[in-house]
Formats: C-alpha cells, sequence, structure tokens
C-alpha cells in the first residue's frame, strides 16, 4: 500500500491508539495536517506550542496513555521544550512530532531550522531524526514503546518535510522492537528483596514515602495491603498524591518543603524509610546531613540511576513496584505498631491548632478557604490541575485525595503556565469529569491565551485564580529571607473578569469569604469553560504557605505558623 | 585512580553525542573516550576513562543504560585486560639528530613511519605510561606535532565472555 510520509503518521498514531493530538500547523508539518480528517484522530488547536505540550502531558496523566503534541520546525519546535523538560523530569509519556526543512536543506541554517533533535537531546527520554520515509512506521512505533514503557518519558521525533511528502510501501510494524540494549526490569532481585522484609519486620519506628512511581507501576492496591499488614504510615510526595487514599487512617499527608509538620517529623525520627517510586528530590529531604539520621533505608525504583543517587540507602531494589511489592508481601509479617502511630497521633493534632482554616473569621479571603470550598463541593472527587507557586502547595495541603489520577502539576520543573493548559489536556481525556484549574495570577499569565482553546473546544474547566496581585512564592521567600525587600514581585494586573469575557468565558469575581460558597457552586453549575477571579490575602500569616523547611534547614526545622487566640483543634 | 569502562553502543547517528552530552549533563569527568567498529555489524564499541576520584562510576554505568541506544555497560578496570593508547609523534630531527632518535624508537619498540628532511614521524602504541614515558624523552629534540587515541580496552582470554553480559 502506497503511503506518503504525512499518511504514515496518522495511520501509526491511529494504530497506537492516539485519539487526539495537540498542536499548532505551521510550514514545515502542514504537510502532515493535510491527510488528518481521513484517519479521524481529533486535534486540539492551541495557542501556543509550550502549551501543546502541557496539554498533552495533562492529557496523558490523566488518561495513562501517551501524550501527543505537534510543531511545526524552528520556534514552533523551541516553542515545545519547556513542556517536554516538564514532562521530562516528572517522568510523563510523551510523543512530540516536529515539522523539520527538507533533508537536503538541514543544517543550512533555511528558514525556520533548529536542530530539535539537539536541543532536546538533554530533556528527552530519546529522539529521532527521520530522514528516510522507509523507517518512518518503525520509529513511531518505536517512539511510543520507549515513551510508555520502563520509566516513561518524552520522546520527540523531528520529520523533514520532504520525508512527509514522501511515499513508501506502508507496512505495518509487527510487535518485535529490537531495542537490545533497553530492558525495563520487573522483578526485584529475590535476595534484596528478602534482605528489605527483614527491615521491616524488625522496625519499630518505619515510615513508607511513596512517590509518583506508585501511580505510575499501578500499584494502589499492592501498596495499600502491604501498609495495612505492615501498620506503617505513609507520607506522600506531591506527585504520589492520590497512590495511598489520604482518608486512611495510616495517611500522613504530604512530606517535604511545605508537607505536614507530623509527616516531616516522623520521617526525621523514623528507624526505617521505605522508599517507594520516589527519588528523594530536595524539596522532599531537607538537608542531606540531617535527612532521617537514624532510619536505614530501602529504596525500590525503576530507574536505577535513582538507587543511590542522593540518599545512599541500605537496600537498592530496582524493579516494578507492583512486581517487587507482591513479592515483598508474603515476606512481611503482620504486626501492630501501636506506640508509634499513637506518638504521630500526637504530633498530628499539635499540627492542627496551626491550621489557617480554623482560626476565627476575620473577612480577609484566603486561597486554602477557596481549595477547601471546592474540595467540601466537590467531594474531592473533581481533577485538580495547579499551576505552580503558592496555591499548588495549598492545592496539595487542603485537596486530599483518595484516588488516582486526580492531581495533575508540575512538581520537578515547577513550570508556571502549566495549569490551563494541562487542564485543557485533562478535560479532553476524561470528558465527563468535573476538572479544577487552580492557578496563581501569575502562571495564569503566562498561558492565559489558552482561554481560547478552551472556548473553542467547549471544555468546561472551572479556572480558579487565586489572585493575590503578586508572585507569591517568590514574595515569601523575600519576607522570610530577603529582608522583605518585595523585588520585582509586585504584579499590577488585568481585569480578569473582563479579560474572561473577553474570550467568551463568563467569570466574575469574589473578594470575601462570603461569597465564596455561592461562587464556587455557580461555577459548577457550568456547562462551558468558567473563570473565578478570587482576591485573596497577599501578606502575613495568612498569606504565607505553612510550614516551611527553609533552603538547606534539616526536615524537621519548620518555620511555623503561630498559634492565634480563639484557633480550634 | 581512572576507571575503564567499555559500552557496546547500536551504530546509529548521534549516539557518540548522547553519551557525550550524558557526562556532560551529570557532570561526570572524562579522561578519554574513544570510539569504533566491532566485530558484530550494527554494534560500535566505545572505551571510556574517567576520573574515579571525581566521578562515581557505578552511576556512570547506570546513566549510560538509561540511553536507549546503549546495549551494555562493563567496568573492566578489575578485569585482567589488554589497554592501548596509539599516539603519532613529529619531532624535530635533522641530520645530526636523526640516529639518537632511531635508537630511542627502538628501544621503545615504536616505528618511524615518515620521514622528511627536518623530521621524522613515530608511530608507538602501548599503555599510557609507556606513551608518556617516550614523549618526555622525545621533548629535548622538539615534538612539533603530536596526536593520541585515548585507550581502548579488551579483557584478556576467557574473561571476555563474561564481560559481554554487562554490569547489570
Amino acid at each position: 500500500m502506497r503511503r506518503t510520509g504525512a499518511e504514515v503518521v496518522w495511520e501509526m498514531l491511529s494504530r497506537e491508539d492516539v485519539e487526539v493530538v495537540f498542536g499548532i500547523p505551521g510550514g514545515a508539518i502542514m504537510h502532515t495536517y493535510h491527510p488528518r480528517q481521513e484517519y479521524g484522530v481529533h486535534h486540539v488547536l492551541m495557542r501556543h506550542e509550550q502549551a501543546a505540550a502541557h496539554a498533552a502531558d495533562g492529557y496523558a496523566r490523566i488518561s495513562g496513555k501517551v501524550g501527543v503534541a505537534m510543531a511545526t520546525s524552528g520556534p514552533g519546535a523551541t516553542n515545545l521544550v519547556t513542556g517536554i523538560a516538564t514532562a521530562m523530569i516528572d517522568s510523563v509519556p510523551m510523543v512530540c512530532i516536529t515539522g523539520q526543512v527538507p533533508t537536503p536543506l538541514i543544517g543550512s541554517d533555511a528558514f525556520q531550522e533548529t536542530d530539535i533533535t539537539g536541543v532536546t537531546l538533554p530533556i528527552t527520554k530519546h529522539n529521532y531524526l527521520v530522514t528516510d520515509v522507509a523507517e518512518l512506521a518503525d520509529v513511531i512505533h518505536e517512539a511510543f514503546y520507549v515513551a510508555r514503557t520502563g520509566r516513561p518519558g518524552p520522546v520527540l521525533i523531528d520529520l523533514p518535510k520532504d520525508v512527509q511528502q514522501a511515499e513508501t510501501d506502508f507496512v505495518p510494524p509487527t510487535d518485535g522492537i529490537t531495542l537490545p540494549g533497553y530492558r525495563p526490569r520487573e522483578e526485584g532481585d529475590p535476595e534484596l528483596v528478602q534482605r528489605a522484609a527483614e527491615m521491616v519486620n524488625k522496625a519499630e519506628r518505619p515510615v513508607i514515602l511513596a512517590g509518583h512511581g506508585v501511580l505510575m507501576a499501578g500499584a494502589m492496591d499492592v501498596l495499600r495491603r502491604f501498609v495495612e499488614k505492615i501498620q506503617t504510615p505513609v507520607s506522600l510526595t506531591l506527585l504520589g498524591k492520590g497512590g495511598f487514599p489520604e482518608s486512611h487512617p495510616l495517611a500522613l499527608g504530604m512530606m517535604g518543603m511545605h508537607g505536614e509538620a507530623y509527616a516531616n517529623r516522623a520521617i526525621q525520627e523514623a528507624d526505617l524509610l521505605l522508599a517507594f517510586g520516589m527519588r528523594f528530590d530536595d524539596r522532599v529531604t531537607g538537608t542531606l546531613e540531617t535527612y532521617a539520621p537514624s532510619a536505614r533505608k530501602v529504596h525500590i525504583d525503576l530507574d536505577p540511576a535513582e538507587l543511590n543517587k542522593i540518599v545512599p540507602v541500605d537496600v537498592a531494589i530496582e524493579g516494578d513496584l507492583c512486581h517487587v511489592l507482591s513479592q515483598m508481601l508474603p515476606l512481611v509479617d503482620s504486626r501492630k505498631r501501636t506506640s508509634w502511630l499513637k506518638q504521630i497521633e500526637g504530633w498530628r493534632g499539635e499540627t492542627a491548632v496551626r491550621d489557617v482554616l480554623r482560626r476565627p473569621e476575620n473577612g480577609r479571603l484566603l486561597a486554602p478557604q477557596v481549595i477547601h470550598s471546592i474540595y467540601e463541593q466537590t467531594g474531592g472527587g473533581a481533577v485538580l490541575v495547579t499551576d505552580v507557586g503558592q496555591h499548588q502547595m495549598w492545592a496539595a495541603q487542603y485537596y486530599p485525595l483518595d484516588a488516582p489520577c486526580s492531581l495533575v502539576t508540575s512538581g520537578g520543573l515547577g513550570t508556571m503556565g502549566f495549569g490551563l493548559p494541562a487542564a485543557i489536556g485533562a478535560q479532553v481525556a476524561r470528558p465527563e469529569r468535573e476538572v479544577w484549574a487552580i492557578v496563581g495570577d501569575g502562571g495564569f499569565q503566562m498561558t492565559l491565551h489558552e482561554l481560547a482553546t478552551a472556548v473553542q473546544e467547549q471544555l468546561p474547566i472551572r479556572i480558579a485564580v487565586c489572585n493575590n496581585g503578586c508572585l507569591g512564592m517568590v514574595r515569601q521567600w523575600q519576607e522570610f529571607f530577603y529582608e522583605e525587600r518585595y523585588e520585582s514581585t509586585q504584579l499590577l494586573n488585568p481585569d480578569f473578569v473582563k479579560l474572561a469575557e473577553a474570550y467568551g468565558v463568563p467569570g466574575w469575581r469574589v473578594t470575601s469569604p462570603d461569597q465564596l460558597e455561592g461562587a464556587v457552586a455557580e461555577a459548577r453549575a457550568q456547562t462551558g469553560p468558567v473563570l473565578i477571579e478570587f482576591r485573596v490575602a497577599q501578606d502575613g500569616e495568612e498569606g504565607n504557605v505553612y510550614p516551611m523547611v527553609p533552603s538547606g534547614a534539616a526536615l524537621h526545622e519548620m518555620i511555623r505558623r503561630p498559634v492565634e487566640a480563639g484557633t480550634t483543634a | 585512580m581512572d576507571r575503564t569502562l567499555v559500552a557496546w553502543v547500536e551504530d546509529k547517528p548521534g549516539v557518540l553525542n548522547r553519551v557525550a552530552s550524558l557526562f556532560r549533563r551529570r557532570a561526570f569527568n572524562i579522561e578519554s573516550l574513544t570510539v569504533g567498529h566491532t566485530e558484530q555489524p550494527g554494534v560500535s564499541r566505545m572505551t571510556i576513562v574517567v576520573d574515579g576520584e571525581r566521578t562515581d562510576t557505578e552511576k556512570v554505568v547506570q546513566n549510560l543504560y538509561k540511553l536507549v541506544n546503549v546495549i551494555r555497560v562493563k567496568d573492566v578496570t578489575e578485569h585482567p585486560s589488554v589497554m592501548r593508547d596509539l599516539a603519532l609523534i613529529k619531532v624535530r630531527a635533522s641530520n645530526g639528530k636523526r640516529s639518537e632518535v632511531m635508537q630511542i624508537v627502538d628501544t621503545f619498540r615504536a616505528r618511524v613511519v615518515d620521514l622528511g628532511l627536518e623530521t621524522l614521524t613515530i608511530e608507538v602504541t602501548g599503555t599510557e605510561d609507556k606513551i608518556d614515558g617516550l614523549c618526555e624523552i622525545l621533548q629535548p629534540f622538539g615534538v612539533e606535532e603530536m596526536v593520541r587515541t585515548g585507550r581502548v580496552a579488551m579483557v584478556r582470554g576467557k574473561n571476555g565472555k563474561d564481560v559481554r553480559e554487562g554490569d547489570r
């Protein structure tokens, strides 16, 4: 069957079960766009390629499938870069297809030529420059395989215009992928699993650190059985949220820089840390010299390069979490750890009185109230997509999750501008679910043009702009660590309600706590995109995220919010 | 102490770039890196020498495996191996000095591969120490040009088969 390269692209995308592509056409990729409709793959026309990559990322995180972004050569391709880097550091399966100048012009500095395989080399799991149309089908098949297997990640395929135009005899790739060096390992070494189980059985004060890997491996059920058998508390990383139900009595909530104080304390006092599918990011460890000083450590991860990378551990097991936990489950003793759990409960109670939501009402609208109200009204069942900054941390703190595929957030890269486009991807992936984009006024303005995409696609995303009139997290650091000199963090913002209206999005403003409940309810009743601007407190104990482990401090040396008179436990 | 890694990689465009980029990105120190064909079509072989003091070899191995085109990696430092470097040295040697230089060449079991009016070009194969030694002795004559390939390594005898398994 004779096919052009462009037709091979869509034929292969259909075969890889791709239902939607996020992108923007342009000179070097329009030939590929041309036959799209004949293959029934939906295309979401974004307003900026960075947003296309974030949307593909959000789609992948919620659907569990590979997200696909498409862009033209040169600036189209370079605009993808932030989105690719975001997906890389958070291990999100993604395939990006970029147009490239015709092969005879490569290297000649032709119009809109960029060496995008060179540019993306360190921020992709793998990439390809296809120079022969006969190889295209195999390359696409391999790209999807590499993106979704092992430790997932973004893969880029650069497609010169003449390769898109050239004809070939299309042969569907067989399943045999020939990558002799690529062998993701599933089973854990039985000897190491045995040693880890013995350490669990001996431990008096164990804590489990569960990360994104739990969700990626689909290890939620086996983790829960494991946890309940050994009666060990579980703390989650930001990206691990949803991997273990936060309403469970053994759930400790999030760890790290803005984690729960009692979770951090438990980690510091533990005699055994069981790190599952997490990578000891500096945002979760505090300073390494004093990190969990009396704990022996077991680390299970699919990526051997993560083992002993940051924290030297006693037992390092390479393998798929589902497999390794299933291997370990019969080897661990069922036992109670009453005194340890009781001790942690004491710390938990001490934390509660510092909660800003338990303070007496004073008329100021606070971002945690906004998130709490959304949580209450959605019963915790929404898909929450955040941007990056203070609101992101509050979303993690005040929107506890019991189910996977419920939170989309840029963890490793901390990409401002991620929220709205990622919410577009999430809503496309799950049209039936209620998607909330929680964004700050700073990050929102980095990609707010995607309001147009949401309208064009009629996606009923509820956008909550937590507007505190500044780059809040930077401002908080300036208040704490930079002599309260608020250098370049105060924002003169547009009228977000009018702005939404200009895009055809209904919008309204909430300025006090008494309007909160009604506004959230009204947003939920909409059938298309909607925006609410929440004017939230900027400064003081109510405007900052607590607790906070200062950069370079030990995990237990947290800045705590003072207890105010009248606060109830 | 430096450590010697052997990596078998798919012979595809950009693989050397991927390896070099990895070393740069992870701040690994390379002493030398050589690449060439092997007995297997489609497979290239790299010999990578890293500074074992400043770079954790195990991390290098694990990160190399993250590259999709890397087939096997082996740290051969502890295995009895043949390790060789090759150098071409162009040394100033006019009539008066020529026989003296030739004698040195013989002593080091090197070879003269080109003879000019003013210069001799010497080819020498051996360990880095041996080549360093020759260079030092030739220095007073005036070394016009010098090029070295960097180390290539092969494990001796039967061990070769184990090496093909790779570290992992």
